[in-house]
């Protein structure tokens, strides 16, 4: 069992860093919104996996998104921050009593997983364009990149996270 | 000391974010001068090898498309060659070769970040060495910062570091090529004074003061020009001959007598005034 989940993610972290690759950097829709959704990873990831490790993952996740798109190390950046504040998000999400031992993802309702979701998404957003633009002149640009990404991010992944829904874990 | 250890141990998890988002910084800021990035880019082994896999199975649905683009290239060198005044002897001496042409083709293009690259199929076991100029059959495309084996990577026009030398074609006013972001078909050109007459619909090519690009080689038209705060040069809108998001065969140039240029300069530069 516990093998089988190793497996699983390591898949998904191969599969999700060629579909963010190959697909979805190319999309271009309206000349700039790329729909990030290697960011399901960190909402798939089991929660009561080493947090250290957990950390590292998400660093060489975003690195190997940087080096296939040549921004350097921006996605890793952005993909860690989210990655620490996890916690933080997930108690704001679920309740205090999410890392108790027979919490699971399943059992949440569906609007408290959308809200986990979105605020991983709007964080990732802010921090990744916030980098990217890297001057406050372009406040306005930043604030505009950040919600209509955020918006195609969100339906994209749950359009994904429908598709392949967990059931266990 | 005891507490010191505590504290490390309390706080492991921040300590680690800490320590990841500043490799991850100090890689980003670091990135921004010149020619450092040399080894975390997209020319690398596994992405390249990737990317070209990947091209190699898109590019047959656009090979008609890509035909004709060439057969009309193709038609435009034969008319200038036919009607070019006949010498006697063509005279083959290589010694003379200014500009060596490498083709090539793009395996990965981004136009919706504020600094863009291309990855290009050829590296420096093929002759490609940064600082080499990219064209496409339209236009000026970039130059190549990084190379591997393989691969090699191009900053794009669209790169808000790129400063590319251009000129007003027929004329010898010079100015830079700058990228703004907002639109990727659209790029500025800088530095141009208030005396020049210009107007819509000029052409705009590289300039001469260059030692990547050969003169003359077609950049855009102007669409729009504005004289800005300072009054004393315009600001000009330049629209591209090249469709920057739909580029496949390119050619790098290599300036066989750059390296004697910039010995010059650098000779010129440090003598005592």
């Amino acid at each position: 069992m516990i093998r089988n989940s190793y497996f699983i993610n390591i898949i998904r972290f191969v599969l999700l860093i060629l579909v963010q690759v190959l697909v979805f950097n190319k999309l271009n829709f309206f000349g700039y919104i790329n729909p990030m959704v290697y960011i399901l990873f960190l909402f798939w990831y089991p929660i009561k996996e080493k947090r250290q490790l957990f950390l590292l993952l998400s660093f060489l996740l975003g690195f190997l998104i940087d080096l296939f798109s040549d921004t350097f190390a921006i996605h890793a950046a952005a993909t860690v921050t989210i990655a620490y504040l996890r916690p933080t998000i997930m108690r704001f999400c679920f309740g205090v009593n999410y890392d108790f031992q027979n919490f699971k993802q399943t059992n949440t309702t569906r609007v408290q997983q959308i809200t986990f979701l979105t605020l991983l998404i709007i964080i990732h957003h802010l921090v990744f364009y916030t980098l990217e633009i890297f001057s406050f002149e372009n406040t306005l640009l930043i604030l505009q990149k950040v919600l209509t990404v955020s918006l195609a991010t969100l339906i994209l992944c749950l359009l994904l996270s429908s598709l392949f829904s967990v059931k266990k874990e | 000391m005891r507490q010191i250890i505590n504290f490390i141990l309390r706080y492991k998890n921040f300590l680690l974010y800490l320590f990841l988002l500043i490799i991850s910084l100090a890689l980003t800021i670091q990135s921004h001068s010149y020619h450092r990035s040399k080894y975390f880019n997209s020319s690398n082994w596994l992405t390249g090898n990737i990317y070209e896999t990947t091209s190699n199975i898109t590019t047959y649905f656009s090979l008609g498309e890509e035909n004709k683009k060439l057969v009309e290239e193709n038609k435009r060198l034969r008319n200038l060659l036919f009607n070019q005044k006949k010498e006697d002897s063509i005279a083959l001496d290589t010694t003379n070769i200014t500009y060596r042409v490498i083709a090539s083709q793009v395996i990965k293009n981004s136009y919706s970040l504020p600094r863009n690259y291309i990855t290009i199929k050829k590296g420096s076991a093929h002759g490609i060495k940064p600082d080499m100029g990219v064209i496409s059959a339209n236009g000026i495309l970039g130059i190549v910062e990084n190379t591997s084996k393989n691969f090699a990577t191009v900053q794009s026009l669209l790169n808000t570091k790129s400063r590319i030398n251009a000129k007003i074609k027929n004329t010898n006013h010079y100015g830079s090529l700058v990228w703004d972001t907002k639109n990727y078909n659209i790029v500025q050109l800088a530095d141009i004074e208030r005396l020049v007459p210009i107007k819509i619909g000029d052409t705009i090519v590289t300039g001469a003061s260059s030692s990547i690009f050969p003169e003359n080689i077609p950049i855009g038209v102007i669409k729009n020009f504005d004289l800005n705060n300072s009054q004393s040069s315009y600001s000009i809108d330049i629209r591209l001959f090249n469709d920057m998001a739909a580029i496949k065969s390119i050619y790098v140039i290599e300036n066989t007598k750059r390296k004697e240029i910039i010995e010059l300069e650098a000779k010129t530069s440090n003598d005592p005034q």
